[in-house]
Order: C-alpha cells, then sequence, then structure tokens
C-alpha cells in the first residue's frame, strides 16, 4: 500500500498524477492519496483507465472517496468561483478492492489478495 | 387571445430565435443500468413523439452517447428547448465476465466490453460540452458511487445546473430519501421512468432549471 502526501500530489500536473495512479494499481498496489483528486483529475482517471482495461490483465479501478466540499464564500459565489475541497481517497484495482458499505462519513471496504 | 398579445408574444419568441440561438444541450447522466435511454425515450416520445434507443436489463446496452435536437418541453408556462445527450453508463471497471454472466458468449462479451470503455471514453468527453446534466440514479441502490461523485463534482466545478433524477420509485425497495440525504444540495425528483411516475414534475423542474 502507498500513502501518497498531499505535497507530493501538489507538485504533480495532473496527467501525472493519473499516471502515477494507474501504474500502481496495475501493479497491484492500493493507494491512499491525502487530497484525493479534483472532479476533472477523475474525469481524466476514469478515461485513461478505460483505454488500459484489458480482458484478461485489467478490468479497472475500485475508487473510495468522500463528495467535494463546496465551501463557497460569498465573494466567490457573486464571482461564480468554485472553490472544491478534495478530500482522503483510497484507489486501488478493482479486482481486489471491494466497497461494503458507503455513507456521509464512513466507508468500509475490504482488500483481497490477488 | 387579443391582437396585442399575439404581437407580444410573436416578438418574445422572435427576440428568443435571435439571442437564444443556442440552445441548451443536456447530458443524461449515470450508472448503467439507471434507466437513462428508458427517460431519454420518454422524454423524447412525450415532447416528439419519435424514440431513442434500446432498452436492455444488460448493463452497458448503450455504447455510443445519443442525440436528439431541438426537444422543446413545456410546463407551467416556462418552455426550454433542449438538445438531449443519451450518455453510455459510467464506471471505473469494465469486466466482461459481467456479460457472460448475462449469458453472453465469450467473444461477444470481449466485444461489449471494449465498446462499454469507449462508450465511457464518449461520455467522459461530453462533460465538456453541456450546458446541463439529469443524473439518473437507481433509488434501490447506493448513491454513494464514485461516479455519482465525479459527475456531480464537475458540474459544481463549472457551475453549472444539476437536477437528479431518482429512478425506479415503483420498486417497493427503492429509497430516494437516500439519495436525498446523500446529495442534498441539488434538485431531485423521484421518479419511474418505466411506468410515467411524477414525470411532470421532472419537465417542471427541467423547464426551471434549463431554461
Ligand atoms: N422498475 C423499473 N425499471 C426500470 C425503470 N427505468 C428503467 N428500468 C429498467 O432498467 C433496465 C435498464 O434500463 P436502461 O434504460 O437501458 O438503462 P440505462 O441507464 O440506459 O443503461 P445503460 O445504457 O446500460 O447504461 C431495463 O431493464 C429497464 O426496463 C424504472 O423506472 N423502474
Ligand atoms: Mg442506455
Amino acid at each position: 500500500m502507498d500513502m501518497i502526501s498531499e505535497d507530493k500530489m501538489n507538485r504533480m500536473t495532473p496527467m501525472e498524477k493519473v499516471r502515477m495512479i494507474l501504474d500502481g494499481v496495475k501493479n497491484g498496489k492500493i493507494l491512499v492519496l491525502e487530497k484525493g483528486l479534483t472532479p476533472n483529475e477523475e474525469a481524466k482517471l476514469i478515461e485513461m483507465t478505460m483505454t488500459e482495461i484489458t480482458p484478461d490483465d485489467f478490468a479497472g479501478i475500485e475508487i473510495e472517496s468522500y463528495p467535494t466540499k463546496n465551501n463557497q464564500k460569498l465573494l466567490d459565489k457573486i464571482f461564480r468561483k468554485p472553490v472544491i475541497k478534495t478530500r482522503l481517497t483510497v484507489i486501488g484495482p478493482a479486482n481486489q478492492l471491494k466497497t461494503l458499505r458507503k455513507d456521509k462519513d464512513l466507508i468500509s471496504a475490504i482488500v483481497s489478495s490477488q | 387571445m387579443g391582437l396585442i398579445n399575439k404581437v407580444k408574444l410573436n416578438f418574445s419568441s422572435m427576440f428568443k430565435k435571435i439571442f437564444n440561438k443556442k440552445k441548451a444541450r443536456i447530458g443524461i447522466y449515470g450508472p448503467p443500468n439507471a434507466g437513462k435511454t428508458t427517460l431519454a425515450n420518454r422524454i423524447i416520445r412525450d415532447w416528439t413523439g419519435d424514440a431513442m434507443g434500446a432498452v436492455s436489463s444488460v448493463p452497458h446496452e448503450t455504447r455510443r452517447a445519443r442525440r436528439r435536437e431541438g426537444v422543446t418541453i413545456e410546463s407551467n408556462g416556462s418552455k426550454v428547448t433542449l438538445d438531449i445527450v443519451d450518455t453510455p453508463g459510467l464506471a471505473t471497471k469494465v469486466d466482461f465476465h459481467e456479460f457472460m454472466a448475462h449469458g453472453l458468449e465469450e467473444d461477444e462479451s470481449k466485444r461489449r466490453a471494449k465498446e462499454a470503455t469507449e462508450g465511457i471514453i464518449e461520455a467522459v468527453k461530453w462533460l465538456d460540452d453541456l450546458d446541463g446534466v439529469i443524473l439518473v440514479m437507481d433509488s434501490t441502490e447506493d448513491p454513494f458511487t464514485q461516479v455519482n461523485v465525479t459527475v456531480i463534482g464537475n458540474m459544481e466545478a463549472r457551475s453549472l445546473p444539476l437536477l437528479i433524477a431518482a429512478n425506479k420509485v415503483d420498486l417497493p425497495e427503492s429509497s430516494p430519501a437516500r439519495i436525498r440525504t446523500a446529495f442534498p444540495q441539488h434538485p431531485l425528483v423521484p421518479i419511474s421512468a418505466l411506468d410515467g411516475q411524477n414525470i411532470d414534475s421532472l419537465y417542471e423542474k427541467i423547464a426551471q432549471h434549463f431554461g
């Protein structure tokens, strides 16, 4: 399991993050991201995951995270500037990480070995 | 209707034609099997008389996005003309074994899985070209999925309107309330796309939010 700090994530471009996640997950790793991904990065990750799925080796990923918080201050609202706060995220191979239960404050997942 | 009123109406529709040339483009999103195509078919049948695409209990039935232009919805005095895009169900994984479990041959399952991954890429790309989203969820299922979180996050990041259709309320185990608790910040309409239950409230909300 790799736990990746917010500082490290902040130094990476969206493409570098997606690459790092997919390389890790395809090597059977579970990744814990301290700060998660932006919605745009999540969309990129889904796209890239789809291009790399192959019938016998890689069926995709499982992601666990909480919805982003939209902490808009009044001024940001006036200027329609969204402030997105991303959150703790766990990513793993679809065949190894399974969600048991997920609600607002608690995610239960099980990790199995291949 | 008096002549003045008629003139006014014509004028206002002319005004709309000139200044509102671009119709709002609305994507119908959600996980596989949520009932997106069933809903798209109903909307298009109700307002144009045509049909959209095939519906099936096998997930990833829709593997190419389909667009229908110029669907005018009128409700409670508001009128909107929309381009409606029915998208392939979004997922973070596609396993061909799932198709085999539905009785398809291995080769066909692998081919469908490949098409499903391409469909998902297409659906993600469409997110950049929309003015609003109807997010369809199956109210019998857990709403806290990455797919829902990602679609909502992307709309919020762009300050674009999003309407949640809590579908399949005809089923006894459905719970639109669970969805409302999960995503309280967005308008939600409980519907059955299959039997049409509460569909008029959805049209009302569509006219209100996407106008
Ligand atoms: N009970 C019930 N079943 C529904 C409802 N809406 C859709 N279904 C059923 O759910 C299944 C999937 O419907 P589709 O409309 O194909 O779902 P979709 O979201 O377009 O699925 P994909 O294209 O595979 O992503 C079909 O068997 C539908 O008949 C509903 O309101 N109630
Ligand atoms: Mg469909």
